[in-house]
């Protein structure tokens, strides 16, 4: 089964609402791909060692409490330092229009906002995930 | 139901097979499913046979008698109106209280207090895990002295405050007490809430700091304390509303809050509480979704499974306790980030049944709040609102208008029931902490909030402007910004309260609170000499952290 695409789901900062953390990982698991769920509170270091160690494909950062041009940075950096580059990340959550921009620039181009339908985000991960050998 | 409406037949099979069978054979209906937003099967029509085994006297009853349904107050809102408590904070504490007296100047009659991350999760602003986090949630408080700077030229005296902060509800409650103090109040005369559910964060929000058995003596300490110093203040907030927001149906939010209700009052008593001491000032905190009737039958519910649990089970005497008292806070989750003007509308709606059910107080959503915290003139129009409801609709001129609608007496009895059928089950896992420890909240939980966002992938549920009714070419509007310069004062200011405050009183104070909770004594007294000594929020969860540990738990999904 080594064809499955593997997701990091993660929520980092201190923030516990994790309903659509774990409504995504759900429909991930649906949709085939192995899902991997950090639980809450996680640094970046925990979330990009967690990636490293699950052989992820994809991480996704499930952020709702303004924090994420903190974290989004640092976890694209810590990747980079692993050599990790080729670990797609996306991000979902309350992502303000005016940071979409400074994430995009930094290789996050999978931005999910409220009522993104569960199928997008799908087909999103499907098109974006590394190439498995 | 005896005495109010016929209870002869109302002829029902007749109207189906004479009017509505050759109706359906013109006109079929639309496809349904006829489903309340939390997947409740709703029928075409109730009559008088859906109330017919309803007793009035002993089921319902008027306003202000046993068992409540009508409402707590004879006169509803003809007597006082809810007060209309609209939850703001953010950034620093000066920015904070200027949104308050801003607020307060637009006629809101209480204050309720958003604490950021850092502040629920009692850690101060330099813990590593608080980057990017300071003041971006709500307001930040490291210390008394960031306390008093919240609440500068607002006499607590003269109004209630309510704050929204569980884990570290003690040290936050002290801090309070201490500014009341220093402007000359009569503890025994002021008023407001602390949330201090810790329950609903286990099962639903997870902001939790210490493990559950630990969390509940912090909060019958409060019980205790509250009812010999600070007479008027309700004590504890049980919530439905997150648990509600984490994705359960209405029933679920129903029966899992007012089933943490008893859990507290069964701790209260087994710590050696008078049931009459402390239940009197335990409130309620719910929802209001979008599906109006449910909603509405769910807070006539609430009232009666109170009443009647208070009185039987745990042999209450004092009307007080019998009655069931709460604030409302429209459904957060229920906001569109897509064409957001639409959800002035919808919070509308939800703010009237809230008031159709009974509310004590409410809480009217802003229409930009699932995009980030409000601005200034959106909460306006939130506050607005409520007093359109207020003032203009004539829905205040009349107690419990819906009294006696078959449909709402029938939907009121089913949700009575159903809790009823999960209080059976969580008794039997032995209480609620045990059913926490087991994740079976949290489960139903996780089943319930998948169930509905796979109901809207398959358009079952209609969310206008997200999967249907979709406007390609939407404008941004204009958002509330919080830059990082909260934190970069917020740490300067710890730093400098670290410096110029008296070192060795804080040790002993903290060593005080360690001995505390080692034994048996009240931890109050303890948490407020560290106040005054002007320990922070991170140094005294972190003495606590010492002797209980932190909790972490299995997630479920």
């Amino acid at each position: 089964m080594s064809q499955k695409i593997r997701v990091v789901i993660a929520k980092p900062g201190l923030d516990g609402h994790d309903r659509g953390a774990k409504v995504i990982a759900r429909a991930l698991r649906d949709a085939g791909m192995e899902v991997i769920y950090t639980g809450l509170r996680q640094t970046p270091e925990q979330i990009v060692s967690a990636a490293l160690q699950e052989d992820a494909d994809v991480i996704g950062l499930s952020i709702l409490s303004g924090a994420h041009m903190h974290i989004c940075p640092r976890v694209v950096e810590l990747l980079k330092e692993k050599g990790l580059d080729d670990v797609q990340v996306v991000v979902g959550g309350i992502i303000p229009d005016q940071d979409v921009p400074k994430l995009n620039a930094l290789g996050i181009t999978g931005i999910f906002i409220p009522g993104t339908p569960m199928q997008e985000i799908v087909d999103f991960i499907t098109g974006h995930a590394r190439a498995r050998v | 139901m005896k005495g109010v409406i016929h209870p002869a037949e109302s002829g029902k099979a007749r109207w189906e097979r004479e009017v509505l069978e050759p109706a359906l054979a013109r006109a079929p209906e639309r496809p349904g499913p006829f489903t309340t937003i939390s997947g409740r099967p709703i029928e075409r029509l109730y009559t008088a046979e859906d109330v017919a085994g309803l007793d009035y006297a002993r089921d319902i009853g008027h306003p202000g008698e046993y068992p409540y349904v009508r409402g707590i107050h004879p006169t509803g809102y003809r007597g006082k109106l809810w007060t209309m408590r609209q939850f703001a904070g953010f950034g620093t504490p000066e920015e904070t209280n200027q949104r308050y007296k801003d607020l307060i100047a637009a006629g809101g009659t209480g204050l309720s207090v958003a604490f950021d991350l850092p502040t629920l999760m009692g850690r101060d602003p330099d813990h590593p895990l608080c980057l990017g986090e300071v003041g971006k949630c709500g307001v930040n408080i490291t210390s008394l002295a960031d306390m008093e700077r919240l609440f500068e030229g607002i006499s607590l005296a003269d109004i209630t405050t309510s704050m929204t902060i569980n884990s570290p509800a003690p040290m936050i409650f002290a801090m309070y007490l201490v500014v009341a103090e220093k402007q000359g109040a009569d503890w025994k005369k002021i008023s407001g809430t602390i949330q201090n559910d810790i329950l609903k964060e286990f099962i639903a929000q997870k902001e939790y700091i210490f493990p559950p058995r630990p969390s509940m003596r912090l909060i019958t300490d409060i019980f205790g304390f509250c009812a010999k110093e600070v007479p008027k203040w309700n004590t504890i907030s049980v919530s439905g509303y997150h648990i509600r927001e984490a994705g359960s149906t209405s029933l679920q939010e129903l029966a899992f809050t007012l089933r943490d209700g008893l859990e507290y009052v069964q701790y209260g008593v087994d710590a050696g509480l008078d049931v009459d001491d402390f239940v009197p000032r335990i409130s309620f905190f719910f929802n209001s979704h979008s599906d109006f009737f449910e909603e509405i039958a769910k807070y006539r519910a609430a009232r009666k499974l109170w009443a009647d649990a208070m009185k039987h089970r745990f042999g209450a005497k004092n009307p007080r306790s019998w009655q069931l008292r709460f604030h409302t806070q429209t459904a957060g989750v229920s906001l569109t980030a897509q064409q957001p003007y639409n959800n002035v509308v919808r919070t509308a709606l939800q703010a009237l049944a809230a008031v159709l059910g009974g509310t004590n107080s409410l809480h009217t959503n802003s229409l930009d709040e699932a995009l980030a915290l409000p601005t200034k003139e959106t909460a306006t129009i939130a506050l607005r609102t409520q007093q359109i409801i207020a003032h203009e609709s004539g829905v205040t001129n009349v107690v419990d208008p819906l009294g006696g609608s078959y449909f709402v007496e029938k939907l009121t009895r089913d949700m009575e029931e159903g809790t009823l059928k999960y209080w059976e089950a969580i008794d039997r896992m032995g209480g609620m902490v045990e059913a926490i420890e087991l994740g079976y909240p949290q489960k139903e939980i996780a089943e319930a909030s998948y169930q509905f966002q796979q109901a809207v992938e398959r358009r079952e549920k209609v969310i206008v402007g997200v999967n249907d009714f979709v406007q390609a070419d939407e404008k941004p509007i204009e958002i509330l910004y919080i830059d990082d310069t909260t934190a970069e004062r917020q740490l300067a200011r710890l730093a400098e309260l670290k410096r110029t405050r008296d070192h060795d009183r804080v040790q002993r104070a903290l060593d005080g609170l360690r001995q505390a909770a080692r034994g048996r004594d009240n931890t109050m007294p303890p948490l407020l000499e560290c106040v005054r000594a002007y320990a922070t929020v991170g140094e005294m969860c972190d003495a606590l952290r010492e002797v209980w540990g932190e909790y972490e738990e299995t997630p479920v999904i």
